[in-house]
Formats: structure tokens, C-alpha cells, sequence
């Protein structure tokens, strides 16, 4: 074959099967991710729904809650005053110790949310006060909440600083003791009631703060509310009749947060609870954290997986695919022979008829040349050499078809159970005048123990004879040996018949078995004989192989496999069918 | 006198042919047929003919045909079968079927002419036993 196309051969079937490789990786990846990652998107989205879901609905019940205690915390410190303005009379509220045992009272019952108490007359002049800070006689007439407090029953301030200036906010009520205004009031300590609002804590981040509809704090957070984000978290909660708001931003500082807002005091406090979303979602964040290593731990043992798989696959695929095309390479080496075969038988009974009738009208002019009148000839002698030489090139014809004919007639293939060094044996006896007479030694090494074979004895011997009339033909001139060794090894019998003789030249030595092929000179070898062994071997199920080196010598090698043991010699199985075949054969 | 009187069965025309002269020169009388069929007709009118020469591979009626048919009809004649191709087969189903022998084409003369003899001695022993046998018969009735 010639070596390029060859390489040419070799170079695109390594395309095809990388390219066959990259395929199976495809397809095993696509088919595999498409569900892992069509069931984790699902799920995860799933989760993160009803996850998001919970969460915001756990915050809102949290800040309603929130915003019912701070309502009523109000409302009570309200119901305080209203109870004490109610059922005393002005004489005892205007009277101090009176006063001051009354916010011991509240104190002892509140603890430290009433920081004092005041009675301001609708002058806004404070007639009395009971606290820590020095406010008898203090004018209110200018303060805001006086006015705000003089025209409702009671009255809630915002946070401001006031005389005293602390931050703090009033709970005013009013009153009417003899036809006039009076108002009672209580400071409710801004600490005391910002530990109450900030007492609402989710989470690390989650924190709530008062403000009020003017945008002021009412509350004092841990950490610093700009203005556009209260002007921002008012307008969110004013846009409708809500109770309660909820709304994310935008980044801010690189966090989202999640605000939860809620009116209280007859709205005019706006209840925010803020929390980071990073922190309020934490835990989906861990879950898609883990979501996503399994992912790609799983990504990476498919793709490892896909790797491995493939190459194996492939490897199988192009093991068969080499298997495949070596039985082709024999069906067509054996649909060659049989048809070349088929051709020949043809052309040999064409030609054989000819040639013998061409045989035979020479054999008739030899007779004639018999009779007298034609003996005196000068030419005579030249007529009979001629005549001669048509017979013998007739005879040779007639050898070449027969060599035709028996390479393509099916020979005596009926098989029997012979024993294979018997049949070597035979054909060394046969062959050993014609040794003799090149000076050729045969000498056999037969193993003893080679079990009875199945095969047709008459074909083996064929096989046989032409190996070793082509050793003795190459060592005509100079003599040598012949070793013919028979041995079994495992599920094989080898029979090796080695010469010492020249050697097959290198480049001929792929062609020895080819039909026609001869290296013998014109009209010695039909080049049939080797090919006939090959075809023989093979139909045996055996092999036929040759080693040579020039000057060292030749070895054939057939290799028959063991399954043409003769039935009698293999492990008693099944009941045999052959021995019949064999009996038949036998006739 | 002839050394034997001959049928030769062949279907190539020159090959019959050259093979008569030269058999005739070596003193056989030489009947010639191209074809089974004709051989049949031509040994049931002339009962001279000792031996058959037949060639196995004709067209029409083969030759494995045509012995088994001047078996049945003539047993003592002695057919030589002759093939054009070595397929030992036919030769051996020839022989099982009664031939005498059997040779290969292109032959020997040497060869054919003294397996005709063989064959023709065979044939007379084998009369001369039968008229043994015949006189043996009839001497014994008149006896």
C-alpha cells in the first residue's frame, strides 16, 4: 500500500474520531446539565419566592406589632393623665407635694418614663410642677405645643428641646376647672421611650426609628438618616391609605435595604423599620451559595465524567472499527481469490482443449514423420526437436491449467480427525527423495501430545507439500535444512517450517501470498501455490505468516486454532455431531 | 489384424480427429461420435466395438451420463474415461460407476494405447469366461 495515502488515511481517521469525541462530550454535557440546571434554577427561584415571601410578611407582622405597642404605650402614659386630671380637683393638682407625690407614684408604677409633671393654666403660665428641672412659674404661652394642647382634649407633642433644653416630648390633657382651660401635663422621657421604639431588632442590621410628618427624627439611631431618605421614605409611605408600607430602595452605599413604615399617634409619627437585604436575606444567600458549589462540583464530575466516558467509548468504537476493517480486508482478500479462482477454472477448460488437440495433431505429424518417405528429409532431425518442443510446452500448459483448476475446484475439503504430525510425517517421507537429491536435510520436532484435529488431511498435506517444495527449491543449489516443528500453546497449534536458505527480500515479502505472484523463472512456477495454502489456511479458521531474513533463511508459520479439535479429543460436553461427518468422510 | 475396435467419444471435432489417425497408425479400428447420444446409437447397431474412450466434460449428455447408460445397456464394454480437467471427483465417481481407468487430456499415447489394450484383453477374458460358462451349461444339459 502506499505508505502517503496511508498516512493520509490514518491522519483524518484521528480527525474523525477527536471530532466523534468532542460529540459525546457535547451530548453528554448538554444532557446532563439541561436537567440540573433547568431543576436548580426552579427551585432556587421557587425558594427564593416563598423564601422573600415569608420574610417580608414576618417583618410586617413584626413592625404591626411594633407599632400597636408604641400606639399603646401612648395611649396608656395618655390614660394616666387623663385618670389623674379627671378625679382630682385643681386645688390638689395645683398644690406641688401633691403634684410631686403623684409622679413619684407614676415613677414607682412606670418606672422611668415620666420624667415630670406640670399644671399650666390657659394663660400658658405653669401654676405648678413637680420634676428635676427648675419650671415653676414657667411661660409656655409662646410654645407651640401650649397652643396645639389649649385647642383639643389632649394632646401628644413631637420631640423637641424645649426650656429645658433636652430632648423630650409632652402628653398634655386638658381640662376645665371653673369655666376655665386647665392643662395637665407630663414629660415622657425621650431615653426611656427611644429604647422602647429601638427595642424592635431583627436580625444584625434590622433597627427602627420615629419620625415625624415633618421628616424629623423622633428617634435617635445608631447610625445617620440623611434627609432625602426621609423626604424619600414619607412620600413612599404617604402614596396611599395603607396602614402599613413596604418598599426597597435602590443601592445605597452599596446596600439594599428593606424598609418597612407604619403611621402611628394619629399619624403624625411614621414608624420605619430598616434592615439590610443582604442581612435580612442571609440565609438565602447561604443556600444559593451552597446551590451553587454542588453545582459546580456536579458541573465538574459530569465534565470529568464526559472525559473519561467519551475516551472510552471511542477507544471501543475504534477498536471495532479496526476489527471491522480488517474482516473486510479478508472477505475482499477472500472474495478475490474465489472469484480469480472462479476465472481461472474458466480459461483453463478453454484453453485445455485446445492445447490438447494442439498435442495431438503434433503427436500425428511425429507418426507421419514415421513413414518412409519422409525419413530421407535433411530436416529431419529439426522436425522432430520441433515437434518435441510443441509437447513439452503442451505438457507445460497442460501442468499450468491443472494448477489453475485445483486452486479453484473445491478439493478433497471433507474433514476427518487426523492426527497433524502424521500428516508431516507423511509428507517428509514423501519429499525426502526429492531432499535428498538437493542434499536437503528435513528433520521434524514434533510435540507428542497435539491433540486430533478436524480438518481435511488431504488439503493439510496440500498446504504442507507446498512449503516445503518451496524450501527445496530455493536451496536447490546450496542444500540446507529444513526444520518442521508442530506444538501447541494454549487454544493455538503452530506448525513452523523454516528453511535456511536465502531469505524472501523485504520488499516481496508482502506479496508472497498474492495470486500469480512468482519469483520463480518463466515456465517454473504458476504462482498459484502459496496463495492456494493462504486460501486453504483461512478456510480452516488458521492463519498463515511468514518470517524472513535475507541470507538467514525463511519460516513459515500456520497457526490453526483449536477449535478444529477433533470431537473424540475435547472435554466430554455436549453430544457430538461430528463423529458422524467424520465416519462419512471416512468411505 | 487390429489390436482392438475403439468408440471415441469426444466433442471437439479436431481432437476426435487426430486422435483417430493416430490410433488408426497404431492398429486399432478407431469409431468415432461426437456426442453421447450418437455413441449410444452407434453401439447398438455395430457390436464389434470392444472399447470406449469418453470424454466427461460434453455438452447435452455428459460423459458421466453416457457411462452410466452403456453400463446399463452393454456391461462388458470397457470405457476409459478422459478428462480435460483434474477434478478427481468425476474420475472417481467414473471409476465407482464401472470404468476402466481414467486419464487426463492432453495424454500420453504410450499410456492410452496400452490402458486400450488393457481394457480390450479385460473385455475378451471376460467373453471367453462367458462362454465358458455358456458351453459349461450346455454340455451339462446334454450330459
Amino acid at each position: 500500500m502506499n505508505p502517503h495515502m496511508n498516512y493520509a488515511t490514518s491522519h483524518s481517521d484521528a480527525n474523525f474520531y477527536q471530532s466523534l469525541t468532542r460529540k459525546i462530550i457535547l451530548t453528554i454535557m448538554i444532557v446532563s446539565f439541561s436537567p440540573m440546571i433547568l431543576v436548580i434554577v426552579t427551585l432556587l427561584y421557587q425558594f427564593r419566592d416563598s423564601y422573600i415571601e415569608k420574610t417580608d410578611d414576618h417583618l410586617v407582622e413584626v413592625v404591626m406589632k411594633h407599632k400597636q405597642n408604641i400606639d399603646a404605650f401612648l395611649k396608656e402614659r395618655l390614660s394616666n393623665l387623663r385618670f389623674l386630671s379627671a378625679n382630682r380637683s385643681l386645688e390638689e393638682l395645683i398644690n406641688e407635694p401633691f403634684l410631686q407625690e403623684k409622679l413619684n407614684l407614676l415613677k414607682r408604677e412606670y418606672g422611668l418614663v415620666f420624667t415630670d409633671l406640670g399644671l399650666i393654666n390657659d394663660e400658658g403660665i405653669q401654676m405648678a410642677y413637680a420634676g428635676p428641672f427648675n419650671l415653676s412659674q414657667a411661660r409656655y404661652a409662646d410654645a407651640d405645643w401650649f397652643h396645639e394642647a389649649i385647642k383639643s382634649s389632649y394632646y401628644i407633642s413631637d420631640v423637641f428641646l424645649g426650656l429645658r433644653g433636652h430632648p423630650h416630648f409632652i402628653i398634655a390633657v386638658r381640662h376645665t376647672y371653673g369655666g376655665r382651660y386647665w392643662i395637665l401635663r407630663a414629660t415622657i422621657d425621650f431615653t426611656a421611650f427611644n429604647s422602647l421604639v429601638e427595642n424592635l431588632r431583627v436580625g444584625r442590621t434590622g433597627i427602627a426609628f420615629l419620625i415625624n410628618k415633618d421628616g424629623q427624627l423622633q428617634t435617635k439611631p445608631s447610625f445617620d438618616v440623611t434627609p432625602p431618605k426621609i423626604e424619600y421614605l414619607l412620600k413612599a409611605s404617604n402614596q396611599d391609605e395603607k396602614e402599613i408600607h413596604m418598599f426597597r430602595n435602590a443601592e445605597e452605599e452599596g446596600r439594599r435595604h428593606i424598609y418597612v413604615t407604619a403611621f402611628l399617634k394619629n399619624n403624625d409619627w411614621l414608624l420605619v423599620f430598616q434592615q439590610d437585604a443582604a442581612d435580612a436575606f442571609s440565609d438565602l444567600d447561604r443556600t444559593e451559595k451552597i446551590a451553587a458549589v454542588i453545582f459546580l462540583l456536579g458541573a465538574c464530575a459530569i465534565l470529568f465524567m464526559a472525559l473519561i466516558l467519551s475516551r472510552r467509548i471511542v477507544r471501543i468504537i475504534r477498536s471495532a472499527d479496526k476489527k471491522n476493517e480488517m474482516m473486510q480486508q479478508q472477505v475482499v482478500e477472500t472474495g478475490k481469490l474465489a472469484s480469480l479462482g472462479e476465472l481461472a477454472a474458466g480459461i483453463a477448460h478453454e484453453i485445455n482443449n485446445p492445447v490438447a488437440i494442439m498435442v495431438e495433431e503434433a503427436g500425428w505429424i511425429g507418426d507421419l514423420l514415421e513413414e518412409e518417405d519422409l525419413r530421407e528429409t535433411n530436416n529431419l532431425a529439426e522436425f522432430k526437436k520441433s515437434l518435441k518442443q510443441i509437447h513439452t510446452q503442451g505438457k507445460r500448459c497442460k501442468d499450468i491449467t491443472h494448477k489453475l483448476l485445483s486452486f479453484a475446484r473445491k478439493t478433497d475439503s471433507q474433514t476427518k480427525d487426523v492426527q497433524i504430525n502424521d500428516l508431516i510425517v507423511e509428507i517428509v517421507a514423501l519429499s525426502s527423495q526429492m531432499a535428498k537429491y538437493n542434499s536437503v536435510d528435513i528433520r521434524t520436532h514434533l510435540q507428542q501430545d497435539i491433540p486430533r484435529m478436524n480438518i481435511s488431511p488431504s488439503e493439510m498435506q496440500q498446504v504442507l507439500l507446498n512449503l516445503i517444495n518451496n524450501a527445496l527449491y530455493v536451496m536447490e543449489k546450496k542444500g540446507g535444512i529444513i526444520d518442521i516443528t508442530s506444538k501447541q500453546s494454549q487454544d493455538q497449534v503452530f506448525i513452523d517450517i523454516a528453511d535456511n536458505g536465502p531469505g524472501i527480500p523485504e520488499s516481496i515479502l508482502p506479496r508472497i501470498f498474492d495470486p500469480f505472484f512468482t519469483t520463480k523463472p518463466v515456465g517454473k512456477g504458476t504462482g498459484l501455490g502459496l496463495s492456494i495454502c493462504f486460501g486453504i489456511v483461512q478456510k480452516m479458521g488458521g492463519d498463515i505468516t511468514v518470517n524472513s531474513a535475507v541470507g538467514i533463511g525463511t519460516r513459515f508459520r500456520i497457526k490453526l486454532p483449536i477449535a478444529n479439535m477433533a470431537q473424540s479429543e475435547r472435554p466430554a460436553t455436549a453430544p457430538s455431531v461430528k463423529t458422524e461427518e467424520a465416519t462419512l468422510s471416512l468411505e | 489384424m487390429k489390436l482392438a475396435t475403439v468408440l471415441l467419444v469426444d466433442d471437439e471435432a479436431p481432437f476426435v480427429a487426430a486422435m483417430q489417425k493416430r490410433l488408426t497408425k497404431r492398429e486399432l479400428e478407431v469409431e468415432t461420435s461426437l456426442n453421447g447420444n450418437d455413441a449410444l446409437a452407434l453401439l447398438d447397431k455395430n457390436n464389434t466395438i470392444e472399447v470406449i474412450i469418453l470424454d466427461v466434460k460434453m455438452p447435452g449428455m455428459d460423459g458421466i451420463e453416457t457411462l452410466m447408460e452403456i453400463k446399463r445397456r452393454h456391461p462388458l464394454l470397457e470405457v476409459i474415461m478422459l478428462t480435460g480437467h483434474a477434478t478427481v471427483e468425476s474420475a472417481i465417481e467414473g471409476m465407482k460407476l464401472g470404468a476402466f481407468d481414467y486419464l487426463m487430456k492432453p495424454c500420453d499415447m504410450d499410456i492410452l494405447l496400452s490402458k486400450v489394450t488393457e481394457a480390450a484383453d479385460k473385455k475378451r477374458k471376460h467373453e471367453i469366461k462367458i462362454i465358458e460358462a455358456r458351453m459349461k451349461e450346455i454340455t451339462q444339459r446334454m450330459a
